[in-house]
């Protein structure tokens, strides 16, 4: 009998196919959006972390501008020097590597080839803190840097754009009006968390940079290599003391300049996640409504043929329990048809999502139970109690319903 | 020892509403049905006739009176134990066919014998019967929305027989038709009562219709106030056609 009744069922749900079609899209749409959704959100922040933790927990950042909201207002104070550099490398302890970090954007151009990029001026001791490999080429001379020779090293994404195959090292490219030549090639570090490109660059000593492209000497960022197992908490105040005294900074003023260490550009990098995955769980929540609404909508739409063909099997000699069963079992098959096709198109769309986001793929098994139960239970919910109220009245009623 | 009444009405009444609105359907009704009758119930319109079909047709239930179907009182039995009356005993054809949308006749005219948990096979056969006989069996795989009225009507009444029950109830079971079509579905009926010995009751507004029964009903204000055979002959499909 029971299979009888399944049998029933898929018959209704092909007899009815419009209907079993729209309720079925909308346990789809629902369980989809939220399984999608919510693989990226949590592959993102997974990114995040991994991230975070790769840069290496003993890096420090200082940056000029006094801090707020998490981060440093930009560039109104007074820039960093290179004796700042120097200073934090030489008179802090803990401080391993304290490297210069001056930054522009500009066109590289090479041959009929051109790229906007990142140009950094810089020296060796920020290929080291911050764990870049040659591909090709070597790093500068400590010649090359203290004249401040026009010789560039470039990364993987810059090298692909302007010398397609070819090997750069030795070729001059370009950069305003600066001819500089190629001498090293660093091995690519791929996409961050946010798909942005981390090999986009073009690396020049510090001076070149600052006589040729800024026109000036600032230094926007140093980038501090903390020595492992040395407090982060002690290195930052022995920062903070120092920059303040070189900056003149009076007691109880504020800074002007802000150290941040990895939890805080965790925790602002977080936050953004935080957002994003708000914002997806969002849009995966209204998505779930939407097609929960429309479930219920086709439901309830047909509720009245759907008593009067209560009635008929009521007349014909079925009993109460019968049809009950029958239409529950009709909006069980049918939750789980639309479920299953969800989360696979769900996982799919996650996946996707993941791999264009260069983030790791991860489905998270309760939302997936939660997004397929809530869908589910809206399509047995309101696939089942119109029946069960049409089931309690006799024959004549249900077949008179309007 | 006389041979028992298949269906027994005592005093019969259905109330519908309370106070003001009260409506005596039925007031005290008493009629008796052998097996193997054919009974034309007639009246005025909301004399009753219908509550009447559907009390007999256990689709609704008497609000107080005796009724014996085979020497069962029915008044006393649960929902379900009258759906299992319906289911082996009972067919009912309704003035709106009431036919399920989108199922073929023969899916429709299965549906009583689902219920009545017989295999798959053996379904089809007795559906596509039931189909032969009220001349529908080059249109078993048609849907209603397929099928004219007087078709529609003849599937229902396809599946009120399908089940081989020991009574046919119909509602007006022409009442949408012309009088062709009606004579058509009358003569079905009459050739299942006289070949198959098939118990009819049946709600009519035609005179003529009526004289396709042996016996005639007639209800005034939910009471019987007549009851006996036709008077008339009965009239041939020629003399229908002439007038
Ligand atoms: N569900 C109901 N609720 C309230 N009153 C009802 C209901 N069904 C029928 N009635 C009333 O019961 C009385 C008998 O109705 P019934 O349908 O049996 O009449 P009928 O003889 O079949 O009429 P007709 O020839 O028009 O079909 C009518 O007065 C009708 O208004
Ligand atoms: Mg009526």
């Amino acid at each position: 009998m029971l299979w009888e009744t399944i049998t029933l069922a898929i018959q209704a749900i092909f007899r009815n196919a419009l209907r079993s079609f729209l309720t079925v899209l909308g346990i789809v749409i629902g369980v989809a959006a939220v399984i999608a959704m919510v693989t990226v959100g949590q592959g993102s922040t997974e990114q995040v972390t991994a991230d975070v933790e790769k840069l290496g927990t003993n890096v420090l950042m200082v940056l000029p501008g006094a801090e707020a909201m998490g981060g440093p207002t930009g560039t109104a104070d007074a820039m960093l020097t290179i004796n700042d550099v120097n200073a934090v490398q030489d008179e802090i302890g803990t401080v391993t590597l304290a490297a210069p970090i001056s930054q522009t954007r500009a066109r590289a151009v090479f041959g009929n080839e051109n790229r906007r990029t990142d140009i950094v001026g810089t020296d060796n001791r920020y290929l080291e803190a911050a764990q870049w490999d040659f591909e090709r080429g070597r790093p500068w001379e400590p010649g090359e840097i203290q004249a401040g020779k026009p010789v560039c090293i470039i990364g993987e994404t810059l090298r692909a754009e302007l010398f397609g195959t070819a090997d750069p090292v030795g070729e001059t490219i370009r950069i305003k009006t600066l001819s500089c030549e190629v001498i090293g090639l660093l091995r690519s570090k791929g996409a961050s968390t946010f798909g942005a490109d981390q090999d986009d660059f073009a690396l020049m000593p510090y001076r070149a940079f600052h006589r040729r492209i800024a026109g000036n000497t600032d230094i926007s960022t140093i980038y501090v290599s903390v020595r492992e197992g040395a407090s982060m908490e002690r290195a930052t105040e022995d920062i903070e003391t120092l920059m303040r005294e070189r900056r003149r900074i009076r007691p109880g003023e504020d800074d002007d300049f802000d150290v941040m260490d990895m939890e805080q550009i965790a925790t602002m990098l977080s936050g953004i996640t935080d957002i994003l995955t708000g914002l997806l769980s969002a849009v995966a929540a209204v998505s779930l409504l939407v097609g929960g609404i429309g479930i219920m909508n086709i439901m309830l739409v047909s509720v009245t043929e759907r008593t009067r063909e209560i009635g008929i099997r009521l007349a014909v000699g079925a009993q109460a329990n019968q049809v009950l069963v029958q239409f529950l079992v009709e909006a069980i098959v049918l939750s789980l048809i639309g479920g299953l096709i969800g989360i696979g198109l769900g996982l799919g769309l996650g996946l996707l999502g993941s791999n264009w986001l260069a983030v790791p793929f991860r489905p998270d098994p309760a939302i997936i139970l939660m997004a397929f139960g809530f869908s589910a239970a809206v399509g047995v919910i309101f696939g089942f109690f119109p029946a069960r109220r049409a089931a309690r009245m006799n024959p004549i009623e249900a077949l008179r319903h309007e | 020892m006389a041979e028992m009444p298949l269906i027994k009405l005592r005093g019969i009444s259905r109330i519908y509403g309370q106070g003001e609105a009260m409506v005596r359907a039925l007031d005290g009704v008493n009629m008796t049905v052998h097996a193997g009758e054919f009974i034309a119930i007639m009246g005025p319109s909301g004399s009753g006739k219908s509550t009447a079909m559907n009390v007999i047709g256990c689709l609704d239930a008497p609000t107080d009176g005796h009724y014996l179907y085979n020497g069962v009182e029915v008044a006393k039995l649960t929902s379900d134990q009258r759906a299992l009356l319906r289911r082996h005993y009972l067919g009912f054809v309704f003035q709106g066919y009431n036919l399920l949308a989108r199922t073929s006749a023969l899916q429709n005219v299965e549906l009583p014998l689902i219920y009545k948990g017989l295999p798959r096979g053996q379904r089809r056969d007795m559906a596509a019967e039931a189909l032969k006989k009220v001349g529908l069996g080059d249109r078993l795989h048609h849907d209603p929305s397929e099928l004219s009225g007087g078709q529609q009507q003849r599937v229902a009444i396809a599946r009120a027989l399908a089940g081989n029950p020991q009574v046919v109830l119909a509602d007006e079971p022409t009442g949408n038709l012309d009088t062709k079509r009606s004579v058509e579905i009358m003569e079905v009926l009459r050739d299942l009562n006289r070949d198959d010995g098939l118990t009819i009751i049946m709600v009519t507004h035609e005179e003529d219709m009526a004289q396709f029964a042996d016996r005639l009903v007639w209800m005034v204000d939910g009471r019987i106030e007549r009851d006996g055979p036709t008077k008339r002959p009965e009239p041939s499909v020629g003399v229908l056609e002439e007038k």
